[in-house]
C-alpha cells in the first residue's frame, strides 16, 4: 500500500508496510497514479510505464534547478520511472503485508501485564465539563485508593509481569494529589521490591495542577519520569471547560505553578496537556499559547465525548481541525527555525528509531499488558472503561477471573478491525483506542471515524516536518 | 537520485527479526489518555 500526500508544497511518498518515506518531485507523484493499477510484475515493466505516460495526454512537470515548475520530456519520464523502479526493488515501495501470521504468532506468546493506571482518588477539587469521570467519580462513588490496596496493585503488577523489567504506573483520578500520601507511600513500597524482582518502576502522575507546591514538586521531580499537567490553553478557553467546584476557573492558579513545575525539570519529561473541544475549535491558538508562556513539551488533544454534549467534535467541524493541524505543522516549522521549537506530542514521531512491527500492530495493550485499577481494587481494562460494570476484570485479590474478555482485548489488532485494512495510519496508531471504538461502534474492534480522520492528519504533519527538517538540513550542508 | 529523497526509516520488516521484547512503553502512559498513538514512541533496544 502506498499513500501519496502533497502538504506545505512538500510531495511525500508512504510505503506503508515497509515504513518508508520519500520526498518525491510532482513528477514521480504524477507517475505514480500509473502504479495504482499495475500488477505487481508490470511495476517493474519500464517501458510499458513510460509508454502509458507519454500516451496519457497528462502534461507532466518537474522542477527547474530554481524551483520553477517545467514540462517534463521523454528522458525525463524515463529517469523518474528508473528511480522509482530502484525503490521497488530495494523494497521501499509497493511492499507486501507480511505481517498478519506474524502477529497471530506473537500473540500466541504468554500475555503478561507490565503498565498500571492506578485510580488513586475518585474524587476531584475541579469540575471540567468534558470529565469522563464525571467529576473523579466514574459513575460510582468518591473514595480514595488505600496504600493497602495500592500495595496489593503493585504486587499484583510485579507477579503477573513475567519477564518484562520495565513496569510503568501511572497515578490518575481524579485528582492524585488528593491522595498525596498513598502516592508517596507507594511509590517508597515500589521502590522497595524493584531490587528483589529485578523491576524497574516507571512512576507517572497527571494532575490538574491545583495542589502543587513545592514539596510535591521536588517529590516528583526524584520519582516520576513523567508529570502531565493540565491545561487547556488560553485563559478564557480553560476556565470556561476547567472550573473549580466554586466555578472559579482554574488558569491563575495553576500557570505559576506548571511554568515553576517545567522548568524544575528543565523543561523535559513532563506534558502541558489540554483538551479542544467543539467551543475552540481554533486549538493551535491554545497551542501557540501554551507556547508562548514557555512551555515545551505540549499536547493538546480532541475531546472523546458522547454525540449529543454540545462540546463534543462533530463532522462538520473536521476541515477547520484538519486546517489547525497545517497551521501549527507551519508555525512550529517556522519558530524552530527562528530557535523556539517546542514539541507538540501529537507531531512528534520516530521514523527511524520507532517502535517495532509487534507493537505497531498489537494496538495499545488495554485489557491484557495494561489496566486500570479503581480505589477499591478492582480491575478494568482501562481508565476509559472504569465504571461499566461489564467490563469488570477481577481486582487486586484474584487477578484476572474475565480470562475471556481479556483475550478479547488481547486479540483485538489492525487485522480485526475493519477499518484498519484500507488505512495508511495503521501502523502509526496501532488501530486506534479501544474505548473510543467500543463507545462510537459499540465493538472494540469498531472504529471512532471522527478520531481516525484526526489521527490520519496528525500522522501526515508529523512525517511533512521531518521531511522540511531534512530539506532544511540539506540545504545547510 | 535526482526525483525522489528518501527519509531514513526503520525497515519494518526487519525489524519482525529482532522486535516484540515488550519493553517499550505502553501507549496510553504518555501523554493522551484519550487516543492511541504508538509512531512517537522509541524502542528500547534502539535507544
Amino acid at each position: 500500500m502506498v499513500h501519496r500526500y502533497l502538504n506545505n508544497g512538500y510531495y511525500i511518498v508512504l510505503d506503508v508496510n515497509s515504513g518508508s518515506v520519500h520526498n518525491v518531485d510532482k513528477l514521480v507523484y504524477d507517475l505514480l497514479e500509473i502504479y495504482e493499477e499495475l500488477s505487481d510484475e508490470n511495476k517493474l515493466n519500464q517501458n510499458l510505464i513510460v509508454s502509458k505516460a507519454l500516451n496519457s495526454g497528462f502534461k507532466y512537470e518537474m522542477s527547474d534547478d530554481d524551483g520553477k515548475l517545467v514540462p517534463a520530456g521523454e528522458e525525463d519520464i524515463k529517469e523518474a520511472v528508473g528511480e522509482i523502479t530502484e525503490l521497488i526493488k530495494g523494497g521501499m515501495l509497493y511492499t507486501k503485508d507480511v505481517y498478519e501470521n506474524a502477529i497471530e504468532k506473537f500473540l500466541e506468546q504468554p500475555s503478561l501485564v507490565k503498565a498500571l493506571c492506578l485510580h488513586i482518588a475518585h474524587d476531584c477539587n475541579l469540575r471540567c465539563k468534558y470529565c469522563f469521570a464525571e467529576e473523579g467519580e466514574y459513575h460510582g462513588r468518591r473514595c480514595l485508593m488505600s496504600y493497602e490496596t495500592g500495595k496489593k496493585a503493585l504486587d499484583f503488577l510485579v507477579a503477573n509481569s513475567g519477564v518484562r523489567k520495565n513496569l510503568e504506573v501511572d497515578f490518575f483520578g481524579g485528582e492524585p494529589l488528593m491522595n498525596f500520601k498513598v502516592v508517596k507511600d507507594l511509590v517508597r513500597y515500589g521502590r522497595s521490591i524493584e531490587k528483589e524482582n529485578n523491576k524497574r518502576f516507571r512512576f507517572t502522575l497527571t494532575t490538574n495542577g491545583t495542589y502543587l507546591n513545592d514539596e510535591i514538586m521536588e517529590f516528583a521531580n526524584k520519582e516520576m519520569s513523567n508529570l502531565v499537567l493540565s491545561i487547556d490553553g488560553r485563559k478564557e478557553v480553560n476556565d470556561a471547560m476547567r472550573p473549580m467546584a466554586g466555578g472559579k476557573g482554574t488558569y491563575d492558579i495553576i500557570v505559576p505553578k506548571f511554568i515553576k513545575a517545567a522548568n524544575s525539570r528543565d523543561q523535559m519529561n513532563y506534558y502541558v496537556r489540554g483538551t479542544y473541544t467543539h467551543f475552540n475549535l481554533d486549538f493551535s491558538e491554545d497551542v501557540l499559547h501554551l507556547a508562548d508562556l514557555g512551555f515545551k513539551q505540549i499536547s493538546v488533544e480532541p475531546v472523546v465525548a458522547p454525540k449529543d454534549e454540545a462540546y463534543a467534535l462533530k463532522e462538520e467541524d473536521l476541515p477547520i481541525l484538519l486546517e489547525q493541524y497545517d497551521i501549527l505543522a507551519k508555525e512550529m516549522l517556522k519558530r524552530s527555525k527562528e530557535g523556539r521549537a517546542f514539541n507538540f506530542f501529537h507531531f512528534m514521531i520516530d521514523l527511524d528509531g520507532g517502535p517495532c512491527v509487534y507493537k505497531r500492530l498489537s494496538g495499545c495493550g488495554a485489557g491484557c499488558e495494561y489496566l486500570a485499577v479503581t480505589p477499591w481494587g478492582d480491575l478494568y481494562p482501562c481508565h476509559q472503561f472504569v465504571g461499566e460494570e461489564q467490563f469488570k476484570l477481577g481486582d487486586v485479590d484474584n487477578g484476572i477471573q474475565k480470562t475471556e474478555l481479556s483475550k478479547q482485548f488481547r486479540g483485538s489488532n489492525v487485522y480485526t478491525k475493519e477499518k484498519c485494512q484500507n488505512c495508511f495510519a495503521k501502523f502509526y496508531c496501532s488501530g486506534g483506542c479501544a474505548a473510543n471504538s467500543y463507545h462510537f461502534s459499540g465493538s472494540i474492534n469498531g472504529s471512532y471515524d471522527v478520531g481516525c480522520e484526526l489521527q490520519k492528519k496528525r500522522i501526515e504533519c508529523a512525517i511533512m516536518m521531518k521531511v522540511a527538517k531534512m530539506e532544511e538540513e540539506e540545504n545547510e550542508e | 537520485m535526482k526525483h525522489i529523497k528518501t527519509v531514513n526509516t526503520r525497515d519494518l520488516k526487519k525489524s519482525m527479526a529482532k522486535g516484540g521484547c515488550g519493553e517499550c512503553q505502553t501507549s496510553c502512559q504518555s501523554a493522551c489518555k484519550t487516543s492511541c498513538t504508538v509512531g512517537n514512541q522509541s524502542c528500547e533496544k534502539i535507544k
